[in-house]
């Protein structure tokens, strides 16, 4: 595995996509190394706020050493990302976490599942997969401020909900799931909690594979602090009780695997 | 110039340790800073059993620090003799276990079974704010501490340092209580009792309820108790509470600590102990200080 660096990173170019949604890329070396699933750790000017902000990478840039975040707005920390203009200095960590293990959809049916800010980093694994029998892109907004959508049609087969019916299915993405009669070997998601709790149970009930993406508050994000554990059904490796560290054990898991 | 210290007989090669916590055992650490430059790693809390810890979340942001209220969650000291002793070996670093138990005779069976270990020194936590039982319910009464010390130190094999709680009235009580018994030293300060309130869910923002605080925040307060448990006592002191560089360090050697450890920072920025090291390093060439020793306590 490569190794985890912090970097004083420069923002490349940043736009809002829509309401409170912002999109970044940035100038690192850590783009070489990023896989799908995988994040960053964002850390703030202000020194009154002291922890980093865990962000899914949403694309990457080889060639020209460039990493993509798309991220909301929802704090302090948040806020502060939003106003860095090209140039600006980012103070990241990464990579962290383990990605998808994108091997398993070869040759399978493949659904990617995004709920919200769960979306972008379906795009970096949209991107990166191989060999898959089909896959169907299934996204979950709010309401017609829609992001990303046009970049994943690139790549696969996009159905879309809304909460409001505005854009596609009215609802979630399990109802449109249902509605248009998906079917698939395997799965691939990012979103809220209740949107991973209908994809493990419904996975379950199909008896085919999913690989979740979870989240929680983190102090570290290198696996020191313990403050972002899942309960596991088995005992874990490291912590010898029924507790796995999201940031490193995860964030992806088998979601037969975790207690949700 | 000499940055060695001692403690309780043992030496260590500059006063910079991690605090108890916010390292692990330091493998996830390793990555970042170079184990061997460290005076001691202080391990995360060991008790005799594996422990669950608390619910999520178990961590917040909060001005100037963060509250943690992960409850102790550790693997138990067998798995820790098998995994952690022998990778912490590899390093040439002092080694400091943090002990933790629910009851006298569960610290007690940790500190046997570490007994015949290359463990350099023992840190007594009797000061956590978030488990139900024991932790900080020893460490906040002077006869509950003065017990629970002798019992240690009567099986203990390696010096110890009994960890204090700064949820107290007077630190003096507690630290002259740990010295009266025969602790070697005392280390401080653990966080202190905060609570934070979510108030879009109105409900409390870590599922513990009350957590504890440290960072930056709270680095007043642990030097002002360092400097007061230094005059108290003449065991030595190893002080922690928000030190982010080298001059928050120096200030609490200053203040009277021997020995002093870099906690929540290592979350924000994971070279912060190599940077204090060097930090101090340049203090001592700028005031022509040839032994760090010179400095512990002039602030009289």
């Amino acid at each position: 595995m490569e190794q985890k660096k912090k970097e004083f990173a420069r923002v490349y170019k940043q736009q809002q996509i829509a309401p409170g949604i912002y999109d970044m890329w940035i100038n690192t070396t850590l783009a070489r190394q990023a896989k799908p699933g995988q994040f960053i750790s964002v850390y703030t000017q202000d020194k009154s706020a002291l922890l980093p902000r865990p962000i899914s990478i949403c694309e990457t840039d080889v060639v020209n050493d460039r990493l993509r975040i798309v991220y909301r707005v929802a704090g302090k920390g948040t806020t502060e990302f939003s106003r860095y203009k090209t140039g600006h200095r980012v103070d990241i960590l990464g990579a962290l976490g383990n990605g998808f293990p994108l091997e398993k959809a070869e040759g399978k049916h493949l659904f990617l599942i995004g709920g919200g800010i769960g979306i972008p980093p379906m795009l970096a694994v949209a991107k990166a997969v191989k060999n898959a029998a089909s896959i169907d892109v299934i996204v979950g907004y709010r309401d017609k401020e829609l992001f990303l959508a046009e970049d994943l049609e690139k790549y696969a087969s996009i159905h879309i909900a809304t909460e409001d019916g505005s854009v596609g299915t009215k609802g979630t993405v399990m109802n449109v799931i249902e509605e248009k009669k998906l079917e698939a070997d395997i799965i691939f998601a990012c979103g809220p909690m209740p949107m991973l709790r209908a994809i493990k149970k419904y996975a379950g009930e199909k008896g085919i594979a999913a690989y979740i993406s979870l989240e929680e508050r983190m102090a570290c994000g290198v696996g020191a602090c313990l403050g972002c554990v899942v309960k596991t059904t088995k005992i874990d490796h490291h912590s010898h009780v029924n507790n796995a560290r999201i940031c490193t054990d995860g964030p992806v898991y088998n979601a037969e695997d975790v207690e949700i | 110039m000499n940055t060695k210290i001692t403690i309780a007989g043992v030496t260590f090669k500059n006063p910079v340790m991690t605090a108890s916590g916010t390292f692990g055992s330091g493998m996830e650490y390793a990555e970042f800073v170079d184990l061997n430059c460290l005076g001691a790693v202080v391990t995360k809390g060991v008790a005799n059993v594996p422990w669950e810890g608390n619910p999520t979340p178990r961590v917040q942001e909060t001005y100037g620090g963060m509250l943690n209220a992960i409850g102790l969650q550790n693997p138990g000291v067998d798995v820790f003799i098998r995994r952690d002793i022998p990778f912490l070996k590899q390093y040439d670093t002092r080694i400091i276990v943090n002990v933790c138990g629910q009851s006298v005779s569960d610290y007690v069976e940790v500190v046997e079974k570490l007994a015949e270990q290359p463990v350099d020194m023992l840190e007594i936590n009797v000061s956590c704010p978030n488990v139900k039982h024991g932790g900080i319910a020893f460490g906040q009464d002077p006869k509950c501490l003065f017990d629970i010390t002798k019992e240690i130190k009567i099986k203990a094999k390696q010096p110890i340092i009994m960890k204090l709680s700064p949820n107290v009235t007077d630190i003096t009580e507690m630290a002259k209580a740990a010295e009266a018994a025969g602790s070697d030293a005392i280390s401080l300060i653990n966080t202190i009792t905060g609570m934070k309130v979510d108030i879009h869910k109105k409900t409390f923002a870590l599922a513990n309820k009350t957590g504890g605080l440290s960072g930056p925040a709270i680095k007043p307060i642990a030097v002002r108790m360092v400097y007061q448990a230094a005059n108290a006592v003449k065991i030595p002191i190893i002080g922690m509470g928000g030190i982010a560089c080298a001059e928050d360090a120096i200030e609490f050697l200053l203040a009277g600590a021997s020995g002093v450890a870099v906690g929540a920072m290592n979350f924000v920025n994971p070279y912060t102990t190599a940077e204090v090291i060097k930090g101090i390093e340049e203090y001592m060439c700028q005031y022509n200080i040839e032994e760090l020793t010179e400095i512990i306590g002039a602030v009289k």
